[in-house]
């Protein structure tokens, strides 16, 4: 029981206590141990989520991590079943050589497999082959209720459409059976271009995102005026031949919390304005190891800490399809005209591939994500004012980043989330669905 | 492609051990308690690279079956080149102080049978392989502290024992380590409160013990920095030591 588990954005900061489960035959006596008279708990991955959605309303986490192990491997079919405490990392370790790669993957290879499905993950080729959930097979789910079950699209179904994006409230994920990607090359031809404005944006995203199976833009969210909404788009896919080889992430970590955020107005004005101007101007074509372009901000471990002890707070958006390149307008400009933000701020554009998860985030049209340290002044002032824009448009928030939305908007944004709550496993809370739930 | 023998493979360090050798192609025979446990470890190694992998049901305690396993061992690896004894347990040691059946049960687990298994072992070796073993003792066994003494006194007869019995096999190519980890967050000492400064993870550990093992030196504390820790406590007189609640 020992070890302090947070979120990645360390807010808000609610202590909780780890119980580890280490092997899955020991893993149903742990539970009813957490669950005894009646008390709730959450199963915890790696803590990459930002918010509260990995965090338990009762303090107590049931931590997965020593769950890791692989189970069965079909190196013809691409057909994996790991342990849910699994990391995307340890599965690339794994498959990378034998030219294979995860359908889709996030911007970090720190998270767990349960931790990918409970949030039904989403990454650079969304417009492609849609989310994590939408090549997940099966799954071993534990219930208080139910025990011991697999769901698949054909057995349990409801569950199966419960879990995906679930947010780890409808059972613990015991392991998981995923469909990989086959590739030729460990190794990806990679364009980027900085673009001028929003505009820009989406003509760049209309050429390239046919072109390419990754697609992703860095924004500039300190710029002003004519300049909203610049940044540099960056695509990529894989090369059809080279070299398979895992890329071992370095172990560097950023050693301590600083007094202070390091993230602040000066630092960030100069860091996104140096950026910009080192994007090129011109399409510039590189080969890139899939490491350094899916995953650069692995290299250092515990980034995070560059906020400070108070923490931070992503704010990740969608804006459907039809209102998009207005409302990311819009908000980039409070944004900017607010003089917080960060150097990590997003754009990226959904396809319309539908996920079988019932409370996937993703869906036709364009997400913005900024990062934010915490402070007073963004929920009292930013927070609401980009909320007024989302609701407007009819967005929606990433609960997996979300620390601020308000329980009507969630529900409003998510109305499957009553089915959700029917198939919530009663021995199973976290103080996300206890703040947007109640 | 070499032979590794695994002795208590359930446990947090012989599992990052055993990836280390998987890794590299290695044939393995693993051997512990739970036949559950051991098939998902096994399950798990195949895929991490391992050559073979042949998991064996034992107690440590049934001392009947030491040459059993040894004989199914040495057939199933075909080589010995490897030795990594991890079985154990960590004593409730105020239990231990109220209840002698629990001190002796104890006492064989961390003790007794490991000597037993260590003398099975070095008769099926010796004259037949040039292994490399290695066994896992602990830094409790240097002192005596009121905390865990009874852990201790087990893991210090195990130590002496290796140094006899590396003295004794030494001529025989056999090499024995001994390894004393410090504080290792894992199953066992799940329910502890531990130093967080002092603590390592186990998959930090495997490399070091790893490399210990096949460089085949004599006593090592992992992480290093625990034998200067162990070099001061050794040096307290008794006379203060027995004042002092370490």
């Amino acid at each position: 029981m020992t070890g302090d588990y947070q979120s990645w954005g360390n807010y808000p900061n609610l202590p909780q206590t780890g119980h580890r489960a280490f092997f899955r035959s020991e893993l149903g006596a742990l539970f009813d141990k957490l669950n005894a008279g009646q008390s709730t708990f959450l199963p915890y991955g790696s803590g990459r989520s930002y918010g509260d959605v990995c965090l338990a309303s009762s303090g107590q986490v049931l931590t997965m991590r020593g769950l890791d192990r692989f189970i069965a491997t079909d190196w013809t079919s691409g057909r994996i079943v790991v342990e849910a405490g699994v990391t995307l990392g340890e599965v690339l370790q794994q498959c990378v050589p034998r030219g294979w790669f995860l359908a889709v993957t996030p911007g970090t290879q720190f998270v767990t497999v349960g931790g990918a499905v409970a949030n039904d993950v989403h990454g650079k080729n969304h417009h492609v082959r849609g989310t994590f959930g939408c090549h997940v097979t099966k799954f071993g789910l534990l219930r208080s209720d139910q025990g011991r079950l697999e769901c698949s699209p054909t057995k349990h179904r409801e569950l199966f459409g419960a879990t995906i994006g679930g947010l780890g409230l409808t059972g613990v994920i015991e392991w998981v059976e995923i469909q990989l990607l086959s590739i030729l090359s460990s190794r990806l031809d990679t364009v980027s271009q900085r673009f001028e404005d929003i505009d820009e944006f989406y003509h760049l995203s209309a050429h390239l995102d046919q072109e390419y199976e990754y697609s992703v833009a860095w924004v500039d969210c300190t710029a002003r005026g004519r300049h909203v909404g610049r940044g540099i788009y960056s695509a990529g896919r894989f090369a059809d031949s080279g070299e398979l080889r895992f890329s071992r992430q370095t172990r560097k970590t950023f050693p301590f919390f600083p007094p202070f955020s390091l993230v602040n107005r000066y630092s960030v004005m100069a860091f996104n304005e140096l950026y910009w101007h080192m994007g090129p101007q011109n399409r510039s074509r590189r080969r890139l190891d899939y490491a350094q372009f899916f995953y650069p901000l692995d290299n250092v471990q515990a980034t995070n800490r560059v906020y400070g002890r108070n923490g931070f707070q992503q704010f990740q958006v969608l804006i459907p399809e039809s209102d998009a390149p207005d409302g990311i307008r819009a908000l980039l400009l409070e944004i900017a005209s607010s003089r917080t933000g960060s150097f990590l701020a997003v754009l990226k554009r959904f396809g319309d591939a539908e996920s079988p998860g019932w409370l996937s985030f993703p869906r036709a049209g364009t997400t913005l994500a900024v990062d934010f340290p915490q402070c007073d002044d963004l929920v009292a002032d930013l927070f609401p004012r980009l909320d007024a824009i989302v609701r407007e448009l009819e967005g929606r928030f990433y609960p997996a980043k979300d620390a601020h939305m308000s329980g009507a908007d969630f529900r409003r944004e998510y109305p499957r989330w009553v089915q959700l709550e029917a198939q919530r496993d009663p021995a199973l809370l976290s103080s996300f669905w206890e703040r947007v739930t109640q | 492609m070499s032979g590794i023998l695994i002795i208590g493979a359930t446990s947090a360090i012989a599992s990052a051990c055993a990836r280390i050798w998987a890794a590299r192609g290695a044939k393995l025979f693993l051997v512990a308690r739970s036949s559950e446990k051991l098939a998902m470890i096994a399950d798990d190694l195949r895929v991490r690279g391992a050559a073979e992998v042949s998991i064996f049901t034992l107690d440590i305690n049934e001392h009947e079956r030491h040459s059993l396993m040894l004989e199914a061992a040495c057939r199933a690896l075909g080589q010995v080149d490897v030795v990594l004894f991890a079985a154990g347990s960590l004593p409730d040691q105020t239990r231990c102080e109220r209840e002698t059946t629990v001190l002796v049960r104890e006492v064989m687990t961390n003790g007794l049978s490991p000597l037993a298994l260590l003398n099975a072992l070095a008769a099926s070796l010796e004259g037949r392989y040039k292994s490399a073993i290695g066994v896992i003792t602990s830094v409790a066994g240097d002192r005596g502290r009121p905390s865990n003494y009874v852990y201790g006194s087990a893991k210090s007869l195990v130590s002496t024992y290796c140094e006899g019995l590396s003295a004794r096999l030494f001529s025989a190519g056999i090499s024995i380590t001994d390894i004393r980890p410090g504080f290792v967050d894992s199953p066992m000492t799940a329910g502890l409160e531990l130093p967080r400064l002092l603590t390592s993870q186990p998959e930090k550990l495997a490399p070091q013990i790893v490399r210990a093992i096949e460089r085949r030196r004599d006593v090592v504390y992992l992480p290093k920095y625990w034998a200067l820790i162990m070099l001061c406590i050794r040096l307290i007189p008794r006379t203060l030591f027995k004042r002092l609640s370490l």
